[in-house]
């Protein structure tokens, strides 16, 4: 009953918890880090150096009026932004935050598969959206965020079966263990699957240069135009919590999760003094920044020119990443 | 068996309204657009939203009171706008200016070319994405409005100049913090061009995108950049001096290829051109008056007369009629670039997708508030 039930639902709350808050945050951070690169303060009012602000905005967000318009599809409409959501927080179960089994929720041995499959339902949210909301500008968003998600899925997808493939595994837990044994971060035996990994990342979370489905300066705000008050929150909860997901799946592939910089290297092993989760979260951190600084820095990619990278570029680097992989692990 | 070219199912065209109130229609201009799929088939241009009759109020004002209205029309280039229609009333009034006052108003108008570019390349970036760019172009352009502050007091509707000259010499010490002004912005252009010339990116959306042939932009009536950036050399600055342009020693950008990304090299060459005529006109600031002989009741004699400028946005011109009998024009009409700049909007836009638009209002650079007057 305790290990079966309890101990799990402490850990779920705890973890839902803890992502909720440190998405409020991330948008601070986020403002002031892009406030920061174009020489501004950011938001300084709220709290010193405006770090109330990451309290405020949800108080705003939720006490705006919630609109639903008259001609949109009641139903449909309040299911999207539920189902965007709830997928990117699901696919923390698998995301192990430590070796030990109080930092996971479950390590189940297709823990990759499950974030994979976990993540793509939530295209359907923006799907629905931008269907339900009955209006023309998040209908054209919707379109291009599918044919965006599910082409960079794939490239994505297939680029992390070269990963498995040096594993030897599909358990989370299993595949930093076995970054352990190889004494090894993947991210230095796998250079372009990490590449690829970090191109589709962004491609999947809707990030700049990628942000198609919600350009704002084409489509007035894409496929969450019609949204407002709480609903339009959740979809910006589930952003979010993308970009922290992907970010932490990075880190537990390509940079050895909560293991120290060269773990193999005896003479630096007074680093594991500091605590495993310390170093996830600040691998965690540094996918975070470099998210923010991207979009600081980059124009944004047109429809077409996005479609041809996925397809022309994307998916054949990571078919020749497989066989190549393929090769050497026969070989070696 | 269905013929191969009968499609499987319906298609239909989605006409989608962008605009008036559009994040970047720049302004309240309104497209309507038909699309198949993402690609524009059709294109209605539609203005008007911010029209205030400025022409037929000049015909009841005062000769001086126009001055203010103009300010209104252009607003992001205010002197200029003032420059040309007092040359033009000059014109009519043969009145002479002192050669101080032209050469300060050159160094307003050049002033006001590199604030109202600011504004062009921040908006510009910003439709196709890059947002980081916005912020830098808008530091540089609150310097120049600084300054224009300093040496009139007003920061957006200058009313800078008066006919025959200017309302006030330059501040002591506004010479050197000009100066000051050009290092600083010589400095940050390469800023910009780090951000954004050789990003792949940037050229993606912009190489070949909306591209259009000499003979088409002279057959649209583009001016300016847009006319330029297909390699037709026509510039007022040197084809038809005014002010003191003609005692300066500037280079005219032309483009080759006539798509987006030229005119963004122009736009950028001209931030350095400018500037090197700014330096070029305080060196060689002359000594002397700032108003020439006008008259105290100013009634030009009748006939009328056209006066064109080179604005930041193309030709600027100014058609005015005077009967002789009145202290008010009897026609008041402006050519400004910004509408005729629109005329090539639609060529541009049709074959392209939905993000290709905003990219193309921006290269255009129109102003609202000078289509509409």
């Amino acid at each position: 009953m305790l290990d079966t039930f309890i101990i799990p639902l402490l850990k779920i709350v705890v973890l839902l918890n803890a992502i909720l808050i440190s998405v409020t945050f991330m948008v601070l951070m986020e403002r002031k880090v892009i406030a920061w690169a174009q020489s501004r303060l950011g938001p300084m009012r709220v709290g010193p150096y405006g770090v109330l602000q990451a309290i405020v905005d949800p108080i705003k967000l939720i006490l705006k009026e919630d609109i639903t318009p008259v001609k949109a599809d009641k139903m449909l409409f309040s299911l999207a932004p539920i189902l965007s959501l709830v997928p990117a927080l699901v696919a923390f179960a698998v995301v192990p935050f430590g070796g030990d089994e109080l930092f996971y929720v479950a390590d189940i041995n297709v823990g990759l598969l499950f974030f994979l499959s976990v993540t793509s339902i939530g295209v359907y949210g923006i799907i629905l959206a931008g269907w339900a909301s009955n209006s023309k500008y998040p209908l054209l968003a919707s379109l291009r965020a599918s044919a965006q998600l599910i082409s960079y899925e794939i490239a994505v997808t297939m680029t992390l079966v070269s990963l498995i493939l040096t594993a030897g595994t599909l358990s989370m837990v299993g595949i930093v263990e076995a970054q352990l044994t190889d004494g090894v971060w993947y991210g230095f035996v796998q250079p372009v699957a990490f590449v690829l990994v970090l191109i589709g990342g962004l491609a999947e979370t809707n990030r700049v240069p990628f942000d198609l489905p919600e350009a704002e300066t084409e489509l007035t705000g894409g496929f969450h135009t019609e949204y407002s008050g709480m609903r339009f929150s959740l979809f910006f909860l589930a952003e979010y919590a993308n970009i922290i997901v992907i970010s932490a799946v990075t880190a537990i592939l390509f940079f050895g999760g909560w293991l120290r910089p060269f773990p193999n290297v005896e003479a630096l092993a007074f680093l594991d003094l500091i605590p495993g989760w310390i170093w996830l979260f600040s691998k965690i951190f540094l996918f975070l920044y470099l998210f923010m600084w991207i979009r600081a820095t980059l124009p944004r990619y047109r429809y077409d020119q996005l479609m041809r990278i996925g397809w022309k570029l994307l998916i054949p680097i990571a078919l020749a990443n497989i066989v190549v992989t393929g090769i050497v692990k026969v070989l070696v | 068996m269905a013929t191969q070219s009968a499609p499987i199912f319906d298609t239909d065209e989605l006409v989608i309204n962008m605009g008036p109130q559009h994040p970047s229609t720049h302004g309240v201009l309104r497209l309507v657009l038909k699309l198949d799929g993402e690609r524009v088939v059709d294109c209605d241009t539609v203005m008007g939203y911010v029209h205030r009759g400025i022409e037929k109020l000049s015909e009841n004002r005062d000769w001086t009171q126009i001055i203010l209205l103009t300010d209104r029309m252009d607003y992001v280039a205010a002197a200029t706008n003032n420059l040309g229609y007092c040359e033009t009333v000059e014109k009519l009034l043969e009145v002479e200016v002192p050669r101080r006052a032209r050469y300060i108003r050159t160094i307003l108008a050049e002033l006001q070319r590199i604030g109202s570019h600011c504004l062009w390349l921040g908006t510009h970036a910003m439709d196709i994405g890059a947002m980081t760019v916005l912020l830098y172009a808008f530091r540089e352009r609150e310097l120049v409005l600084d300054l224009f502050e300093e040496y009139c007091g007003a920061r957006l509707t200058y009313n800078s100049m008066r006919i025959g000259g200017l309302p006030l010499d330059i501040p002591s010490g506004w010479d050197r913090k000009v100066r000051e002004f050009c290092d600083v912005m010589e400095g940050k252009l390469p800023e910009y061009e780090e951000l954004l010339t050789n990003n792949r990116i940037w050229l993606e959306r912009t190489r070949g995108v909306g591209v259009i042939s000499a003979r088409d932009a002279i057959g649209l009536g583009l001016c300016g950049p847009p006319l330029r950036g297909s390699g037709v050399y026509r510039d007022v600055r040197k084809d038809e001096p005014y002010a003191a342009y003609d005692e300066f020693d500037f280079e005219i950008p032309l483009g080759t290829r006539g798509d987006t990304y030229d005119r963004y090299l122009i736009r950028l060459e001209e931030f350095r051109q400018s500037i090197r005529i700014i330096r070029q006109a305080l060196d060689g600031l002359p000594e002397g008056p700032i108003m020439g002989k006008v008259p105290r009741l100013l009634k030009p004699k009748a006939g009328e007369t056209y006066h064109a400028i080179e604005s930041p946005k193309g030709e600027l011109g100014y058609f005015i009629v005077s009967d002789g009998r009145a202290t008010n024009p009897y026609r008041f009409r402006v050519r400004p670039p910004s509408f005729c700049n629109l005329q090539g909007l639609k060529p541009l836009i049709v074959g392209h997708l939905v993000a290709d638009v905003v990219c193309l209002i921006g290269t255009i650079d129109i102003v609202l508030g000078e289509v509409d007057r």
